[in-house]
Formats: structure tokens, C-alpha cells, sequence
């Protein structure tokens, strides 16, 4: 499974990249490939403001919904709206083209209590 | 502990995702649902069947004594062909839907569902008749669903020779030097065949099928098939507390029959008017894929949930099934079905879904 070495990764396998304390926010390889084809995509209205690790996104397979959780607190300021458009992109792009939502950070603590690419790759082999 | 097919070690081999269904360990998909969904469609699937029920009927008045257990009519039938059929039980509600598949003039196979096995054998126990012998040999045989508009050549490829033309027909085979049954009988609309035989042989038999060129698929594509086409899944769309008449399947039902277990009630309750009929649902708003349970609206009040449902692969728009108040149950009549709190127009229509163009 990839898990590229400048994200950090929250242990329900969301990745997150944060620059000028906006982060950008998707699901792993992993957690594509065990959702299998994803169909459809319910991402957080911008503007709400949630805490870190509230669900706050829908992603549907064929045959089960799943809930994503933001890794960090702050202000949704955007969403991917092509992926509304087109969510195979989960499953082909996850680490792409395939983000869900950006987050406007109300804690950097917070990024930096998230798992490493080490942290997360030990996960995943446990 | 749940069962396993004499097919699971091949299953995990080929990467299928295993899944808990009705006390088995069966392939929920290999390769993606999606794609093998398509595969069925445009070209040949195989799916493992060998959790269903196979029980044999034979003896002096074998098509008597069924005739007053099951809906359809055996009489009509020629040695070789097959009818699809339900068990009711006195209420008139739905035991189980197999199909019966005529062997000889008084000697008849059943294919049931998996989830039903025990039950339906026990009833037919109950129900036992001098001279009639009713054996259960679920456990001896296994069985493999090959569908697509490839599967006729895939017959002929594996066999060596030609799958009968007509649906519903059942003739003996032979492969490997093991005799067992080809049916032209299926579950996704699509031409093609399901093979049953002992378990032993079935292993080579899904060998050559692959080698042949069908698509291993699971249990995720055979419940997005079988809805595109409306056919119900019992103990989603079909159960005891619901008449096959209100599950829409008059035609398998004859009430001209003199006698059969539950025609009092389907007789009863067709002079009152039926209660509520499974209506066929297509969403025409963008939607989430829908799924059994969800609330089903009508003028904003909550009539019904839904008993299946699915993003349609073939059509790419949400499809489902629920049983509506007979009065609203008709095509056209505008319905809402809701998804975590929101709600998404769509119209009951006729079934299928999906059609071939």
C-alpha cells in the first residue's frame, strides 16, 4: 500500500497535508481499496466549523456507507467538488485529485499529535 | 461455525473478499463489484451457488403432492423443463421461492435458497406422503451460476455441446466422468446456465469455465443484478408476512389449482383488495446509493421502507423495492426516498429496471 512520506495520517486512515495552516484532507490507499469501488461522496458543508475526529463526510461503496472523520478541529473552506462529480477518483487518485475537503486549523497540536508516515505504515502491518 | 463451498479454497485464491451470507463463507466480490457486474452484462460471470438447497422428489403422485404445496403448476410441465414457484405457508405468506425442475413424469429436483434449507425440508417433512420419497442432498452437491451473453459459447466450450435454446429446460450432463444436471434458469437477466453437480467434480468444472474465459463474481454483483431486473430476494423482498400476490408474482401462482397450501388466504385476500404491493422504485434525483430500510415518502408522510436497493450499475441512478399501499403502488406515482435526513425524488415503474436495448 502507498502511504507517501509528507502526510500524516489519523489511525481511521485519513491523510492530511497542511500548508499556511490550511489542510488538505482525503483517505488512504488502504482505505480505498478495502472500501472497493466508491460511487458516492457526501463531503461537510464549507463554512461549518467541526472538532477533530467528528465524522463530518460520507463515502458509499456499492455495498456499504462509510463515515470520514476530520483529523484536526477548525472551519471547513472548501470541498472537492470534482470528486462530487466523479468518486472513482477515491479509488484511482486518493492522494490527488481524489481529496475531500480542506480545513482552515484551530490548533496546529493537533496536526503534529497526528501519526507519522512510519506510525501509519506500522498500523496498517499490525 | 459457518459453511464453506467446495469452492472457498479457489475463492480466496483468486483474491475474493469473504463474507458471512445465510451461515456461509461466500465471495462478496474478487476484483470489484462494478467490474464484474459489467462482466455479466457485456460478457460471461460464474458464481459460485453451492450454498442453495438441492432436494429431490420422486415416487407415485410426486407431482400431485407438490402441486398442493407450491403456487405454480407442475402439471403443465414436460419431463425437462423447469417453473419458477413459491412454498407458502398457511397464511399465504412466503416460506421460500425455489425452482422446481421436472426430471421424469414423478420424479422432480428443487433448488432452494441457502438461508431456507432447513426450514423448507422440514415443512416438506411435515408434509410427507407414503410412496413419495423426499431427499435433502444440499450437502452432496454444489453448483455454479454461469451468466452473459457469452455463456452459451462457454457451454459448448466446456460440454461439448449445445446448451438447450429455451429457458427453463434441465437436462443431465456429464463432466469429468460425473454425471449432474445443466439448467437454463438464473438470476440476472441475462442468457446462460447454472450447473449442479457433486461436490467433487465442481472444482475441475470452475477450473475450465475460468480457463474458458468467464469472470469470477460474487455475491455483490448477483444483488445488483438480480434487482435491475426486479427480482425479489427472499427475506428482503419475500416473507411471511407478505402474499405473493402482493410481491407481484400472480403469474407464478395458480389459483385454479383446486387445492394448495395458503390458496384459502390468497383467495381471501385477493376478494378484499391487497394490502400493499411491492412497487419498483427509480430515483430520479442524484443520489446516494440506496439500501434496504431506508424511509420511503409520499406527499412527505412515511409510507413504507425499502427492502432493497441499489445504485444501479448499468443504469447509474438509484433503484429499490418496497412495498407501497397498493393505492400508491402505481407506475408513475411520485415517491421520496430518504438518505440520512435528506430526501430524493423518484417514481415507482415497471419492472425491470434494466432492459436490453
Amino acid at each position: 500500500m502507498n502511504v507517501p512520506d509528507d502526510l500524516k495520517y489519523a489511525e481511521t486512515h485519513e491523510w492530511i497535508r497542511v500548508a499556511d495552516g490550511i489542510g488538505t484532507v482525503g483517505i488512504t490507499d488502504h482505505a480505498q481499496a478495502e472500501l472497493t469501488d466508491i460511487v458516492f461522496v457526501e463531503p461537510p458543508k464549507p463554512g461549518v466549523v467541526f472538532a477533530a475526529h467528528n465524522a463530518v463526510a460520507v463515502v458509499e461503496s456499492v455495498k456499504a456507507a462509510s463515515d470520514i472523520y476530520t483529523p484536526v478541529s477548525g472551519e471547513v473552506v472548501a470541498i472537492n467538488e470534482e470528486l462530487v462529480a466523479n468518486p472513482a477518483l477515491l479509488n484511482t487518485d486518493p492522494f490527488g485529485a481524489g481529496w475531500i475537503f480542506q480545513i482552515k486549523l484551530s490548533d496546529a497540536a493537533e496536526f503534529d499529535a497526528l501519526k507519522s508516515p512510519e506510525a501509519y505504515r506500522a498500523q496498517l502491518s499490525e | 461455525m459457518p459453511q464453506r463451498t467446495a469452492l472457498f479454497d479457489r475463492h480466496v485464491a483468486l483474491g475474493g473478499r469473504v463474507v458471512d451470507f445465510a451461515g456461509w463463507e461466500m465471495p462478496v466480490q474478487y476484483t470489484g463489484i462494478l467490474d464484474e457486474h459489467r462482466a455479466v452484462r457485456e460478457a460471461v460471470g460464474v458464481f459460485d451457488i453451492s450454498h442453495m438447497g438441492e432436494f429431490f422428489v420422486e415416487g407415485p403422485g410426486a407431482t400431485f403432492w407438490l402441486d398442493g404445496l407450491l403456487t405454480n403448476r407442475l402439471e403443465k410441465l414436460a419431463p425437462g423443463e423447469a417453473q419458477y414457484t413459491l412454498l407458502l405457508n398457511h397464511g399465504g405468506g412466503v416460506i421460500d421461492d425455489l425452482i422446481a425442475y421436472r426430471l421424469g413424469p414423478e420424479s422432480y429436483l428443487l433448488i432452494v435458497n441457502a438461508a431456507k434449507i432447513d426450514e423448507d425440508a422440514a415443512w416438506l417433512r411435515a408434509h410427507a406422503r407414503d410412496g413419495i420419497t423426499f431427499t435433502d442432498r444440499s450437502a452432496e452437491f454444489a453448483a455454479v451460476a454461469v451468466q452473459g451473453p457469452a455463456a452459451r459459447a462457454l457451454f459448448a466450450a466446456v460440454l461439448g455441446r449445445e446448451l438447450p435454446a429455451a429457458r427453463n429446460r434441465v437436462e443431465p450432463i456429464t463432466f469429468a466422468g460425473v454425471d449432474g444436471y445443466a439448467v437454463t434458469t438464473g438470476y440476472t437477466g441475462e442468457d446462460g446456465f447454472e450447473a449442479v453437480l457433486p461436490n467433487a467434480a465442481i472444482g475441475a468444472f470452475w477450473d475450465a469455465l475460468l480457463a474458458a474465459g468467464a469472470k469470477p463474481a460474487g455475491l455483490g454483483a448477483r444483488d445488483t443484478l438480480r434487482l435491475e431486473m426486479g427480482y425479489p430476494l427472499n427475506g428482503s423482498d419475500l416473507s411471511p408476512a407478505r402474499t405473493p400476490l402482493e410481491a407481484g408474482l400472480g403469474f407464478f401462482v395458480d389459483l385454479e389449482k383446486p387445492a394448495f397450501t395458503g390458496r384459502d388466504a390468497l383467495l381471501a385476500q385477493k376478494a378484499a383488495g391487497l394490502p400493499s404491493r411491492l412497487a419498483a422504485i427509480a430515483v430520479t434525483d442524484k443520489s446516494p446509493p440506496i439500501r434496504a430500510h431506508y424511509p420511503v415518502l409520499i406527499d412527505g408522510a412515511v409510507v413504507a421502507e425499502t427492502t432493497s436497493g441499489a445504485l444501479s450499475p448499468s443504469l447509474g441512478y438509484g433503484i429499490a423495492m418496497a412495498y407501497l399501499p397498493a393505492a400508491m403502488a402505481k407506475p408513475g406515482q411520485s415517491v421520496e426516498i430518504e438518505v440520512r435526513g435528506r430526501r430524493y425524488a423518484g417514481s415507482v415503474v415497471r419492472k425491470p429496471f434494466f432492459q436490453r436495448s
